[in-house]
């Protein structure tokens, strides 16, 4: 393998590894913030100690996802030096934003972890996990920037060679930020709502019952509903978008070749890598233009309208199916499970469903990864989409295969020690202990 | 003030801010770990772990902060600094990976063990020896430039005496600067016991800092003669950082007023920290790089400087409630709350 085979296998395994964290950095604040406040708010100790207990596991994600959002940043230019002397020009405002709203994150949530008993009026505690939820969504907000930049840039002109009238700002507000930030953010939030499901529902599924867990696993599914709905909207945004600004992308997600209007869906399938040719697919006549334009007669733009050296690989097709796929799953779950709650004869937390709230956690890391490698896959050959290939911004230096290794054995200590750590931290303190201990009896 | 003299001088504000802050944190992992060997851990432990908890994290964004703001300002730093440094780069960024993680296992798990705290103490020297790399590598003589390839000198950059004795000046100010702070960390919380140590490791830290500045000194006429001669011209510079490490030894020699005996060593640090940088300008990276060279646009410097503006605006109050709570609280500095 060459520098530049070495270099994009370490970006995409720091980017799998770190984008876990990251989301659940940025998904879980508002809930533990949700929760406290309907403690203090109802004065139910159960969503008080839900609050206390998502913290502690929280701090624990969130200080992998520091390390290793410290890694994406300076690997950034250790392995494409190239692209980060053209992004230090004209895209490093956002970057040196992110810093700005995580430095505040972290100062709160420092302040935030310590003074549980500090305060006499509860809701000054419950004040402090504002900055933290703005801090850390505004650091996605300002990370996404950069890498809708990437797909649509603007804000700089080149002339012979060099980079004129540059404006920062319209580098930020480029046309891919708006649907990927509201895109990111839902499915933050969403993966969050399944997670903190996740862990309820497998407590339930192991014998216990007490209220804490059912309310958690009501309070998660309801909002669980609203934020696979605002994901699933979003989503159909960003086709929209892709169709607009980023047609090649698009196309390879759905194996469309030809241009044309009243264009078919395609779910699954093979594709013959010599032809082109799909076989056994599920299609859905005009259901492509609609996703793309809301008009069954819309023209959705064709990959052979691209030269063949800037196709995407064309797997990228199943990533975005199966993230389409898990999407419904995850709005299916909360619509059931709510369904259920509203029919009094019906057990809602029966074994079925718990276990497929549980499995909806999972699901959720999965369709994140998916969705990161389709929006990053699906961007090849492009690093600055239009001006930079991949290729060109890689680093010259020899020695990224070690590094690769050195950072795989990285990834792997801390992936094993943290599951490690968040079992050992949950299963010996479950919550019926904590709420023996601490005098709860409703 | 240029462009590139405002963006290198708000830099190195932000990196001394990380030398003090980071050199504490280091140190204290250090200092917690040699505890435990030496049976004292009951004693500084709790002092330690006290200051500790809420400030990691915040420790790591200035180093976050630095190296984005650089590569904003200069982005030609990006190309040369990231081919050359991506080895001793990597392993900078997986220590800093393992300690911070392995600190918010043990603090946060359920579980203390030995192995998370030598994790935390080992990096803790680890580290700074491996930064302090990069101001090598800036004073020129390690990296070979053709074409577009830009590659360490691995070898050199081994058996030069000048890199060490950066190594050696980094890991001495790692333990004295936060043997000082800590001391007078456990006067405030008022453990006596704890204060005995950690005043202790203060008197002695701080002789190998002043015996190894000489040796860099001593080592940069022999490898880079024009910044040596720069030096010279900010003499008075040097001067005064000396000072200030007598007058903070004297203090805390005399059992009093540790809080400016730690304000006195910040000063000596402070001194020579920008006696250097004020020494090593105007290149970036000896002789490929200076400021004027390698800063960004006109715009961007502006925008990059309205919006460090706006977020000091927001971060100041921020980081005075944080220091409120937890450092200048004498009831949380005690253990009295939770």
């Amino acid at each position: 393998m060459n520098a530049l085979n070495w270099s994009r296998g370490l970006t995409e395994m720091t980017l799998a590894f770190h984008i876990l964290f990251a989301t659940v950095g940025v998904g879980i604040p508002i809930f533990i913030s949700i929760a406290e406040w309907i403690g203090i708010r109802k004065k139910d100790p159960h969503y008080s100690l839900m609050a206390r207990r998502w913290t502690r596991g929280f701090v624990i994600t969130v200080a992998v996802g520091v390390v290793t959002g410290t890694c994406i940043g300076l690997q950034l230019s250790l392995l494409w030096p190239e692209f980060m002397r053209f992004a230090g020009n004209v895209i490093s405002l956002p970057l040196f934003l992110e810093t700005f709203a995580f430095f505040f994150e972290a100062i709160f949530l420092g302040i935030y972890l310590y003074t549980w008993n500090r305060f006499s009026n509860p809701y000054l505690h419950w004040l402090l996990t504002l900055p933290i939820v703005i801090g850390s969504s505004a650091s996605a907000l300002f990370i996404t920037m950069v890498n809708g930049f990437m797909n649509t840039p603007q804000g700089f002109t080149i002339e012979n060679g060099k980079l004129t009238s540059l404006d920062p700002l319209a580098a930020m507000l480029n046309p891919a930020t708006p649907s990927k930030v509201a895109h990111v953010l839902s499915s933050a939030y969403l993966t969050a709502a399944f997670l903190l499901g996740m862990i309820a529902a497998f407590s339930m599924l192991r014998g216990r019952n007490n209220d804490y867990y059912k309310k958690s696993i009501r309070l998660n599914m309801m909002t669980g509903l609203l934020l696979a709905a605002a994901t699933i909207w979003i989503g159909d945004a960003s086709a929209k978008f892709l169709a607009e600004n980023q047609p090649e992308k698009l196309a390879a997600a759905e194996w469309h070749f030809e241009t044309s209007s009243h264009a078919s869906l395609v779910i699954g399938g093979q594709l013959n890598p010599v032809t082109n040719e799909i076989t056994g697919a599920i299609k859905i006549p005009w259901a492509l233009s609609v996703l793309a334009t809301n008009h069954p007669n819309g023209t959705v733009v064709g990959l052979n309208d691209f030269p063949e050296d800037q196709w995407p690989p064309l797997y990228v097709h199943y990533l975005f199916d199966a993230m389409v796929g898990i999407g419904f799953y995850l709005l299916a779950v909360p619509v059931i499970f709510l369904i259920m709650t509203r029919m009094k004869r019906r057990n809602a937390y029966n074994r079925w469903m718990l276990w497929a709230i549980f499995a909806g956690g999972p699901f959720s890391l999965l369709a994140i990864e998916l969705g990161w490698f389709y929006a990053e896959v699906g961007r090849q050959p492009w690093i600055l989409r239009g001006y930079m290939r991949v290729s060109d911004a890689v680093t010259t230096n020899p020695h990224v295969g070690i590094t690769f290794w050195l950072f795989a054995a990285l990834y792997l200590l801390l992936g094993i020690v943290c599951l490690l750590v968040l079992s050992r931290l949950f299963r010996n303190k479950p919550a019926e202990y904590e709420l023996e201990e601490r005098r709860i009896i409703l | 003030m240029q462009l590139e003299q405002i963006g290198i001088t708000v830099l190195w504000i932000f990196l001394y801010g990380y030398l003090i802050v980071a050199s504490i944190d280091f140190g204290a992992g250090f200092y917690a770990y040699y505890g435990k060997v030496i049976g004292i851990e009951n004693v500084i432990g709790p002092v330690i772990s006290r200051y500790l908890s809420p400030v990691w994290e915040v420790t790591n964004v200035f180093l976050v902060f630095f190296f984005v703001g650089i590569v904003g300002f200069f982005p030609e730093t990006a190309y040369y600094y990231g081919t050359a440094l991506l080895l001793p780069g990597s392993v900078a960024l997986i220590l800093l990976a393992v300690r911070g993680s392995f600190y918010a296992f043990a603090n946060y798990g359920a579980k203390k063990s030995n192995l998370y705290l030598l994790a935390y103490g080992s990096t803790g020297l680890l580290i700074p020896a491996a930064l302090s790399t990069v101001f090598t590598i800036s004073e020129g003589g390690f990296l070979s430039v053709s074409g577009n390839t830009v590659t360490l000198l691995m070898e050199e950059l081994f058996f030069s005496t000048y890199s060490w004795a950066v190594v050696l000046l980094a890991v001495s100010s790692v333990l004295f600067i936060s043997s000082a702070f800590l001391t007078y960390y456990a006067d405030h919380a008022e453990d006596k016991r704890a204060l005995e140590w950690l005043r202790y490791f203060a008197l002695w830290g701080g002789i190998p800092t002043i015996i190894s500045s000489l040796f860099v000194f001593i080592a940069l006429r022999n490898h880079n003669p024009e910044h040596f001669q720069n030096t010279l011209k900010v003499w008075w510079m040097f001067g005064l950082s000396f000072g200030s490490y007598v007058t903070s030894i004297w203090l805390i020699w005399r059992r009093k007023n540790y809080g400016t005996a730690f304000v006195m060593v910040m000063l000596q640090f402070a001194f020579a920290f920008f006696g250097y940088g004020i020494s090593h300008l105007p290149y970036l990276l000896y002789p490929y790089l200076t400021l004027s060279s390698s800063v960004t646009n006109a715009t961007m410097g502006r925008a990059l400087i309205v919006s460090f503006v706006a977020g000091l605006v927001l971060l100041v109050p921020a980081l005075v409630l944080l220091l409120r709570l937890f450092l200048f609280s004498a009831k949380y500095v005690k253990g009295e709350t939770s």
